[in-house]
């Protein structure tokens, strides 16, 4: 059973609807013993970093995050929150992975938020089995996290910024981008998730 | 490099794709899930479902058919048609949308853009224009098109921006239906000023407009709905010509 952990951040439903059309067993849910013992866990998001990260408190959910043993997939500010911290309201996040969270440089001509298809590159690991080098994912997002030469699984290029597309650390895996939303890119990336 | 996006778009009349024939009517065309699905397999890069339903009945088959949508896609999709409240905004949100998108309510009750975004997002507002020219200025028009407003298309868009909208879908009434091409400067002058991401709409017929909107225009997306559906123009063969003559498309 995949525990999609409902922090009251945002519409859960994409998330829920691919994992359906994956054919996967999922639960929504805020309870640290559901989530604790669940075989994968799926902190999507969406909104602002400072109050998701005040919900995540109020739900107690900070430590119970951080010690999860099992496959843990962080998407957009899911993947924000597991950072050190965010630019987004000056808010220290989980720690889990090393880079900060930054707003997009401000360049004329570049659009903030980033929104739209755009390219992963330096692709590593078991997330992106079977995904060629430059394909093309969905992003909408203003703020993200720097690179980091041992933790960075993917790299994008927007305007003046290099960053991580996508994030390892252990058990724990992050995308700025919606794979929920990258049609048949996405849709491999999550079932390679829900397979390790 | 982010992408320049392809865009059908789909009318939806109680819970069926329908297109405009020649002022006689309406003819049904197809479902909406089918042809949305066959679209992103033919590599749309969103979709946009506009509901003309005039009926309340029209309405909650709209919403059934938002869920239907989101179980199936798996790319980002837009829904609007007539939306004038906060509740309608969060119903179409809970039943899966990615996005929303207000015309006409915008205009008279502006403050609704900023309820929505500050509660949902800026990425989830997408306010749609209309205009014609009037004399030299271009005029926004509501309710479909049908009723004059004092605004003025350029002042308007900046405000749009302002009041916190993600996104602009600009239909000039002059072009739309003419398959003669977008109004590409006025695309441009908006793109010039504006920091939120622009949808061009009106006007398509032929693969060199569209190529033309996304560069001389700078518009950052194209939106189209007959040479889609009558395919006229196929969108794998649409973007292969864009890639080949160097605009950014995802394929």
């Amino acid at each position: 059973m995949i525990a999609i952990i409902d922090y009251k951040a945002g519409n859960l439903r994409s998330v829920e609807n691919a994992l359906k059309r994956l054919g996967a067993e999922y639960e929504v849910t805020s309870d640290p013993d559901r989530i604790r013992s669940a075989s994968h866990v799926i902190m999507p998001g969406v909104g602002e970093a400072s109050s998701a990260m005040q919900s995540l408190r109020e739900e107690g959910l900070i430590d119970v995050i951080k010690s999860l043993t099992q496959p843990v997939l962080g998407i957009c500010i899911g993947l924000q929150l597991m950072c050190r911290m965010s630019e987004e309201g000056n808010t220290p996040c989980l720690g889990i992975f090393s880079p900060s969270v930054r707003r997009f440089t401000e360049v004329p001509g570049v659009k903030i938020p980033h929104m739209g298809w755009n390219t992963i590159t330096g692709l590593r690991g078991p997330l992106f089995e079977g995904i060629p080098d430059g394909s093309f994912v969905y992003y909408v997002h203003s703020f993200r996290p720097d690179l980091d030469e041992s933790q960075t699984i993917a790299v994008t290029e927007y305007g003046a910024d290099r960053y991580s597309g996508a994030l390892c650390k252990g058990n724990f895996y992050g995308t700025q981008f919606h794979p929920e939303k990258s049609g048949p890119v996405g849709a491999r990336i999550l079932k390679n998730f829900i397979e390790l | 490099m982010l992408a320049k996006r392809i865009i059908p778009c789909l009318d939806v009349k109680n819970g069926q794709t329908v297109k405009g024939i020649n002022f006689e009517g309406l003819k049904e065309i197809g479902d909406p899930v089918e042809m949305g699905a066959e679209y992103s397999a033919q590599g749309a890069d969103e979709l946009v479902y506009l509901d003309i339903s005039a009926s309340l009945e029209g309405r909650k088959t709209f919403t059934d058919l938002v869920r239907r949508i989101s179980e199936r896609i798996d790319i980002p999709f837009t829904v609007g048609g007539g939306i004038s409240s906060f509740d309608e905004a969060a119903r179409l949100l809970d039943a899966g949308a990615d996005k929303i998108t207000i015309n006409s309510a915008a205009v008279y009750h502006p403050e609704l853009i900023g309820q929505i975004a500050s509660h949902y997002g800026s990425q989830f507002v997408v306010v749609a224009i209309d205009a014609r020219t009037n004399g030299p200025e271009w005029q926004v028009m509501t309710h479909g098109g049908k009723k004059e407003t004092d605004r003025e298309l350029f002042s308007w868009a900046a405000e749009v921006q302002d009041r916190g909208a993600g996104e602009i879908l600009f239909t000039s009434m002059d072009h739309d239906g003419t398959k003669n091409g977008y109004a590409c400067e006025a695309y441009a002058r908006m793109s010039s000023f504006l920091t939120i991401p622009v949808i061009a709409s009106g006007g398509a017929g032929s693969i060199e407009h569209i190529e033309e909107v996304l560069t001389k225009g700078c518009a950052d997306a194209a939106l189209a709905a007959s040479i889609f559906h009558y395919g006229e123009i196929k969108i794998e063969e649409l973007k292969r010509r864009l890639l080949a003559d160097g605009v950014n498309v995802r394929i």
